[in-house]
């Protein structure tokens, strides 16, 4: 990364000024494409199985923030997956609770309810989700309706618009300006919608930007649009939050969210962020998958280990 | 230069999802015919090739056993025909397959094709041979009808592994449910090519899944599997059997015993209702008119 590391007060520098900010972004080393996705590919190739692969299924089982994110949720919805996270397999209690529920502001206080007492967390979107186009006091507003509700995690979208427009303090105040609002009660996650950041640099300078305006987490995407988190942009990510660490001593999480159906994705990208960022990484508390049907995959992948036998979905709940 | 052509020798595939993968485990095993000449390489499927197939079938099961009875039958239809233009192919890998002489394999390839024809024409009357009005006691309607059990894995009879193979695989998809097949594993060619006549003849892909190799390396992961409903012994030997079943009991899958049969003869339709369901329905006839009856 940056060739001459920089110290975390020069880092305090480079968000004096519009201009400084844009220098250190621009500054940052361009991504090797190429290298990029073949580093991603070679490390999907690993072979996980046995004890190893019950392992990293409890592990993705712990990781996963189950997701709903429709115009169409109810109330019930919103309990029913609560209670799945609870107990994501109800026939076998080894099974580890899912790390939170994911909802839009107006149902936290359903699956706050839906999770009391469990330890699962409930996140919710916020900042005029997906799309992020909104006045800032509406986002706040957003935002503080979803923490008085009692979420433990915000997801929070960059203002892309401005972002492609090379308007990059106005989105660092943005989100230094939520993370004000979250406050000391939830943890904010930052979602760059890779899908619309077209290049792989944009990605990286999307990282350094959330990561010094403060996040806890960055996010790959929203899941509504075309691509969502691939291999590729998430260890992109997962460099980003390595280096920031190496540099600053602050360890930011990342969540890859959208697309991630399989057992097989999930492990590789357990793969890549062990191979990446680390071994501190591989706990739910700094790495998350975004995603709802993934959970079943998962379980009927741990029925198998258990049994031997091939399980299928009659033996999961339909969400 | 030679006048002389190289041969040009063909790949056997498995047809699982409509595609034509090799075997996940990337195993071969030699394939000769029944003087032991080397006749091919064919794929030696993995459990995991079974599960991948499986899971193929399911996703097709509902668009397949939503089709009309008539639609169904229209592309079965199909498949015969497509069968009668590689007429040729089938008769040498036939021939070569069960060590018959050119004319008892023409033979037996026209009551193939003729076998698809047969279910072809069952599909839209199955119903009303097993389905239909029941009288009962009261203002109801109450009907019965017939449905797809889901997903059926077929152990195809491994002497006949042509026509017994379309005498047990035509009932199974002719009434709307998906297949996953264990070819016959001497002679998994004919199964093989008729993999590729399905893929061109308007069958869905996944409707119809073809796995070659050790019989019961394949049949054992199916007959565990929890989404697989029920599953035809028809080509497991009796020792096999046993064990299939066993593992089948688990999820209650239906089992069909493997049991002697000639494939020439004339198949009726036990093999179709094997793997059919009855649903019965009651509806209300409406209110009864002061005449005492409204139909």
């Amino acid at each position: 990364m940056p060739t001459s590391a920089p110290t975390a007060q020069a880092l305090a520098d480079v968000t004096a000024s519009d201009s400084t900010l844009r220098r250190f972004l621009h500054g940052l080393p361009g991504v090797d494409t190429v290298g990029l996705e073949a580093r991603a590919a070679s490390l999907g190739t690993r072979s996980i199985k046995t004890t190893a692969k019950a392992y990293a299924i409890d592990l993705a089982i712990s990781m996963v923030d189950l997701t709903t994110l429709e115009g169409a949720d109810t109330p019930g919805k919103v309990r029913a997956l609560g209670a799945k996270a609870v107990h994501p397999d109800p026939t076998d209690r080894t099974t580890p609770a899912a790390a939170a529920v994911c909802v839009y502001p107006d149902m936290v206080a359903v699956a706050k309810e839906a999770v009391a007492g469990s330890g699962v967390k409930v996140a919710s979107v916020a900042t005029a989700f997906p799309a992020g186009r909104a006045a800032l006091d509406v986002k706040l507003a957003d935002v503080r309706e979803a923490v008085a509700a009692g979420a433990d995690e915000i997801d929070m979208v960059i203002d892309r618009g401005a972002f492609l427009a090379g308007k990059y303090s106005k989105v660092y105040d943005e989100i230094v300006a939520v993370k004000e609002t979250c406050g000391a009660r939830a943890r904010l996650k930052v979602i760059f919608e890779t899908g619309e950041l077209s290049t792989y640099d944009n990605i990286r300078r999307a990282s350094w930007l959330g990561m010094l305006a403060g996040a806890d987490f960055i996010k790959t995407s929203t899941g509504k649009v075309a691509v969502n988190a691939t291999p590729a942009n998430t260890l992109l990510m997962l460099e980003a939050v390595r280096d920031f660490r190496a540099q600053t001593g602050v360890q930011v999480g990342v969540k890859p969210a959208g697309g991630i159906r399989t057992s097989k994705d999930a492990v590789k990208f357990l793969v890549l962020v062990n191979e990446t960022a680390g071994a501190d990484w591989l706990d739910n508390h700094w790495f998350r998958f975004g995603a709802s049907s993934l959970l079943n995959d998962l379980l009927m992948q741990r029925q198998k280990l258990a049994t031997g036998r091939y399980s299928g979905p009659d033996y999961v709940t339909v969400d | 230069m030679s006048d002389e052509r190289l041969s040009v020798l063909k790949t056997y595939k498995l047809y699982v999802g409509g595609k034509f993968p090799r075997s996940e485990s990337g195993r071969v095993y030699e394939v000769t015919d029944s003087t032991g000449k080397w006749l091919a390489n064919a794929p030696l499927s993995s459990r995991k090739d079974a599960r991948d197939a499986v899971v193929a079938a399911r996703k097709a099961f509902g668009g397949w056993s939503g089709a009309t009875a008539y639609n169904r039958g229209q592309v079965l239809y199909r498949v015969a025909e497509m069968l009668e233009g590689r007429r040729e192919q089938f008769v040498r890998e036939v021939a070569d397959a069960e060590g018959l002489p050119r004319a008892e394999a023409v033979a037996v390839v026209d009551a193939t094709i003729d076998r698809w024809v047969w279910y072809a024409g069952w599909t839209d009357k199955i119903a009303q041979v097993v389905g239909g009005g029941n009288p009962v006691a009261g203002p109801f309607f109450n009907l019965s009808s017939p449905e797809p059990m889901g997903v059926v894995a077929v152990v195809a009879p491994q002497e006949s592994s042509f026509l017994g193979l379309v005498s047990v695989l035509a009932p199974v998809i002719a009434t709307g449910n998906t297949a996953v097949v264990a070819a016959s594993e001497k002679s998994p060619l004919p199964a093989l090519s008729l993999a590729e006549v399905l893929a061109t003849s308007d069958v869905p892909g996944g409707v119809v899944n073809v796995l070659s190799g050790r019989t019961a390396e394949i049949a054992a992961p199916l007959a565990a599997h929890q989404d697989v409903n029920a599953i035809d012994l028809a080509g497991a030997d009796e020792a096999l059997a046993k064990e299939l079943e066993i593992a089948a009991a688990d999820n209650l899958k239906r089992v069909l015993r493997p049991q002697a049969v000639d494939y020439s003869g004339t198949p009726g339709t036990e093999r179709m209702t094997a793997f059919l369901e009855t649903k019965t329905v009651w509806h209300p006839t409406g209110a009864l008119g002061a005449a005492g009856s409204s139909y």
